[in-house]
C-alpha cells in the first residue's frame, strides 16, 4: 500500500472541490472519502488501474450516481448534484462510452451540446460550432454524416466537441484515449492542452498514465477506491513507485507519442 | 362489389387509417422517448371526443375537476420531492401556473356560452381541457418510476388505462356521443364524392404529421426529444432532463389523442370505453413499424384502416379478428429479419 503524500493542490482559484466523496454500489464501497481539487485553468488528472473507481468518481461528481460527501463547484456546494443542474452551471462530462447520438448527424450532435445554453436563452451556438470546427476540422468535413458511422477517433472528437458546445468551465474527460490508435491519442492530448490555453479547466481520468502526467499540472493516483498519492504531475512522473507501477521502464517511443 | 363501393370503402378506410396513423406515431414517440407503452392513449381519444360533445350540448365538462384534482396532487408531490432532495419546500412560477390553470378554466367554462361558441373555439377549449392531463399523468404515475424496467412501466400503463376508463364512465356517463360535422357537402372527384369530414380528417392528419416532422427535424427541442430516444445517458449529459423529455412526449401524445378524438367524433359514436380499441389499431400500426420507424408505422396504420374497412364489407363479424391477426405475420417477419445489434462497448 502506498503512503499518501502530505501535499495538496495549491491552485489560486478552485473550480471544483470534492470532499469526502463516497459512492457505494449496495454494500460495496467503490469510492471511499475521496478528496480532490481542480484549480482554474488547470489540467488535473486521476490515474489508476482498472476498477480503482475513476469512472465512478466522475459519475458521482456529475450527479449520474448517488453519493455521499460534498461537491463544491465554482464556489457553491451541491448536496445532491443533479446532472441537468451541473450542466447548466458549466460542468460537462465526456463519458468513457462517448454516448453519442448515433442515428443523428454530426451537426445535430454538436447542436444538442448547446441545448442547455439554448434553453437558458443564450443563442450563440452558431459561433460556438465554428470554434469547435476550428479545433476539429474533421468534424466539419463530416458534419452531415451520422455519428454512428464515424471512426473511433472521430467519435472521440465529436464527444469532446459536443461537450465544448456547452462552453463549459470544467470539462471532465473519462479515458479519452481508450481504444484509439497512438497517433490519434497524441492528437487528442494536443487538443486537451489547447483547451487549457483557452481557459477551460480539465479533470482528466486516464489509464494512459504517461500521456496524462505529461499534459497535466496536478495528479491523483486512485487505488481501490481511495486516493493513494497526489502531487504535481511532474513530481509524480519522477516518483519511483509511480514509474514502477504505471509507467514502466524504457518507453521512449511512448514518450514521443505522448508529446 | 363495384367500383363505387370500393371507393366508399377506401374512403372510409383512409379516414380511419389516418386517425390510426396519428395514434401509431404518438405511441411510437412515447415508447422511444420514455420506454412507456402508452396504453391509455385511447382514453385521450375518448376524452377528446366526449368533451367536445359535452361542450356542444352546452354542459360544463366535469373533466375540468379531474384536471384540478391532478394538478393539486402533482403540486403536493412536487413540494414533497423538493423537501426530500433539498430540505426545503420550493414553489416556483411553474408550479403556480400549473396549479392556477385548471381554476382559470373552471371560471372560463362558467362564463362562456359553450353551446353557441364557434366550433374552432369549442375544439380549442377541448384541447385546453384534455391535453394537460398528459404531462400530469407523466408527473404522477411515470416520473417516480422512470428508471423501472419496461415491464413495470407496462403494468402501470395497464392500470392507468383501467382507471381512466372508470373515470371516463364517471365523468361522461354510459351514453355514447356524436358531435356535429365540421362541414356540409363534399367534393366531387369524377365518379366519387369525398365527404367533407373525410377531407377534414385527412387534411388535419397530414398537417399534424408534417408539423411533427418539422418539429423533430428542425427545432432544437424536437431534436432533444429524439436524442433522448437515441441515447438516454447522452441526452442527460447534455442537460436534457428525462423529466422534460417525458412531459414533452406525454404532452404531444395527449394532444394527438385529443385531436384524433375531435376528428373522429362526427364519424362514429364514441363511448367512454371506445378509445381503447381505436388506439389498439394504432398500436398494430406501430408494431408494423417495429416500434422504431415512424414512416412505416404511419403506413402500417393506414393499411390497418383500409383492411378494416374492406373486411367490414366482406366479413363484418370477423372485422376485428382480421385486423388484429394482421399483427402475427408482421411479428414473424420482424423477428426473422431483424438481428439483435450488440451495444457499442
Amino acid at each position: 500500500m502506498m503512503l499518501a503524500r502530505v501535499e495538496t493542490n495549491t491552485a489560486t482559484r478552485t473550480v471544483l472541490e470534492v470532499r469526502d466523496l463516497t459512492v457505494a454500489y449496495g454494500k460495496v464501497e467503490a469510492l471511499t472519502k475521496a478528496n480532490l481539487v481542480v484549480g482554474e485553468g488547470q489540467i488535473v488528472t486521476v490515474i489508476g488501474p482498472n476498477g480503482a473507481g475513476k469512472t465512478t468518481m466522475l459519475s458521482a461528481i456529475m450527479g449520474l450516481l448517488g453519493s455521499k460527501g460534498e461537491v463544491s463547484f465554482d464556489g457553491s456546494v451541491e448536496g445532491v448534484p443533479s446532472v441537468e443542474r451541473m450542466v447548466t452551471r458549466g460542468m460537462n462530462l465526456v463519458p468513457e462510452k462517448r454516448e453519442l447520438f448515433g442515428e443523428m448527424s454530426v451537426e445535430d450532435n454538436l447542436l444538442l451540446g448547446a441545448f442547455q445554453r439554448y434553453r437558458g436563452g443564450k443563442r450563440d451556438h452558431r459561433e460556438t460550432m465554428e470554434e469547435v470546427f476550428g479545433l476539429f476540422p474533421r468534424l466539419k468535413e463530416r458534419r452531415r454524416q451520422l455519428a454512428g458511422t464515424l471512426s473511433g477517433g472521430e467519435r472521440q472528437m465529436l464527444a469532446v466537441g459536443r461537450a465544448l458546445m456547452a462552453r463549459p468551465r470544467l470539462l471532465m474527460l473519462d479515458e479519452p484515449s481508450l481504444g484509439l490508435a497512438p497517433l490519434i491519442v497524441r492528437e487528442i492530448f494536443r487538443i486537451i492542452a489547447e483547451l487549457r490555453r483557452r481557459g477551460v479547466s480539465i479533470l482528466l481520468v486516464e489509464q494512459n498514465a504517461r500521456a496524462a502526467l505529461q499534459v497535466a499540472d496536478y495528479a491523483y493516483v486512485l487505488e481501490t477506491g481511495s486516493v493513494a498519492m497526489e502531487g504535481p504531475a511532474r513530481t509524480l512522473a519522477d516518483d519511483p513507485r509511480v514509474i514502477e507501477t504505471y509507467l514502466g521502464l524504457g518507453g521512449k517511443h511512448q514518450d514521443m507519442l505522448a508529446t | 362489389m363495384n367500383l363505387q363501393i370500393a371507393m366508399l370503402l377506401g374512403q372510409d378506410g383512409m379516414t380511419n387509417g389516418a386517425i390510426y396513423a396519428l395514434l401509431a406515431l404518438s405511441i411510437l414517440l412515447v415508447f422511444t422517448v420514455t420506454r412507456v407503452l402508452f396504453i391509455p392513449q385511447g382514453e385521450f381519444v375518448a376524452f377528446g371526443a366526449l368533451t367536445m360533445a359535452t361542450l356542444q350540448a352546452g354542459h360544463a365538462p366535469a373533466l375540468v375537476w379531474l384536471l384540478a384534482l391532478l394538478a393539486v396532487i402533482a403540486t403536493i408531490a412536487d413540494l414533497l420531492a423538493g423537501r426530500r432532495d433539498t430540505g426545503r419546500y420550493r414553489f416556483g412560477t411553474g408550479q403556480a401556473l400549473r396549479l392556477g390553470y385548471p381554476f382559470v378554466l373552471i371560471g372560463l367554462i362558467q362564463v362562456l356560452p359553450l353551446e353557441s361558441l364557434p366550433m374552432a373555439l369549442q375544439a380549442a377549449l377541448t384541447l385546453a381541457l384534455v391535453v394537460p392531463l398528459g404531462p400530469l399523468c407523466y408527473r404522477l404515475f411515470y416520473q417516480p418510476i422512470a428508471n423501472a424496467p419496461v415491464l413495470i412501466l407496462l403494468i402501470v400503463s395497464v392500470a392507468l388505462h383501467v382507471a381512466m376508463v372508470g373515470v371516463g364512465l364517471l365523468i361522461f356517463g354510459p351514453e355514447g356521443a356524436r358531435t356535429q360535422p365540421f362541414g356540409e357537402g363534399g367534393l366531387e372527384l369524377g365518379p366519387i364524392t369525398l365527404n367533407a369530414q373525410t377531407l377534414w380528417v385527412l387534411t388535419a392528419s397530414l398537417a399534424l404529421i408534417v408539423a411533427l416532422y418539422l418539429f423533430f427535424e428542425r427545432t432544437l427541442y424536437g431534436k432533444a426529444l429524439r436524442a433522448t430516444a437515441v441515447n438516454r445517458v447522452g441526452a442527460r449529459l447534455m442537460g436534457i432532463s428525462p423529466v422534460f423529455a417525458g412531459k414533452a412526449s406525454f404532452f404531444l401524445a395527449a394532444l394527438i389523442g385529443a385531436l384524433s378524438g375531435i376528428l373522429i367524433a362526427p364519424i362514429t359514436t364514441i363511448y367512454f370505453d371506445s378509445g381503447f380499441i381505436i388506439s389498439l389499431k394504432g398500436f398494430v400500426g406501430s408494431i408494423i413499424g417495429g416500434l422504431a420507424s415512424y414512416p412505416v408505422a404511419a403506413l402500417g396504420a393506414l393499411l390497418v384502416g383500409l383492411i378494416e374497412a374492406f373486411s367490414a364489407f366482406f366479413a363484418s363479424t370477423y372485422k376485428e379478428v382480421i385486423v388484429f391477426t394482421l399483427i402475427i405475420p408482421f411479428l414473424l417477419w420482424r423477428s426473422l429479419t431483424s438481428r439483435h445489434v450488440e451495444e457499442e462497448e
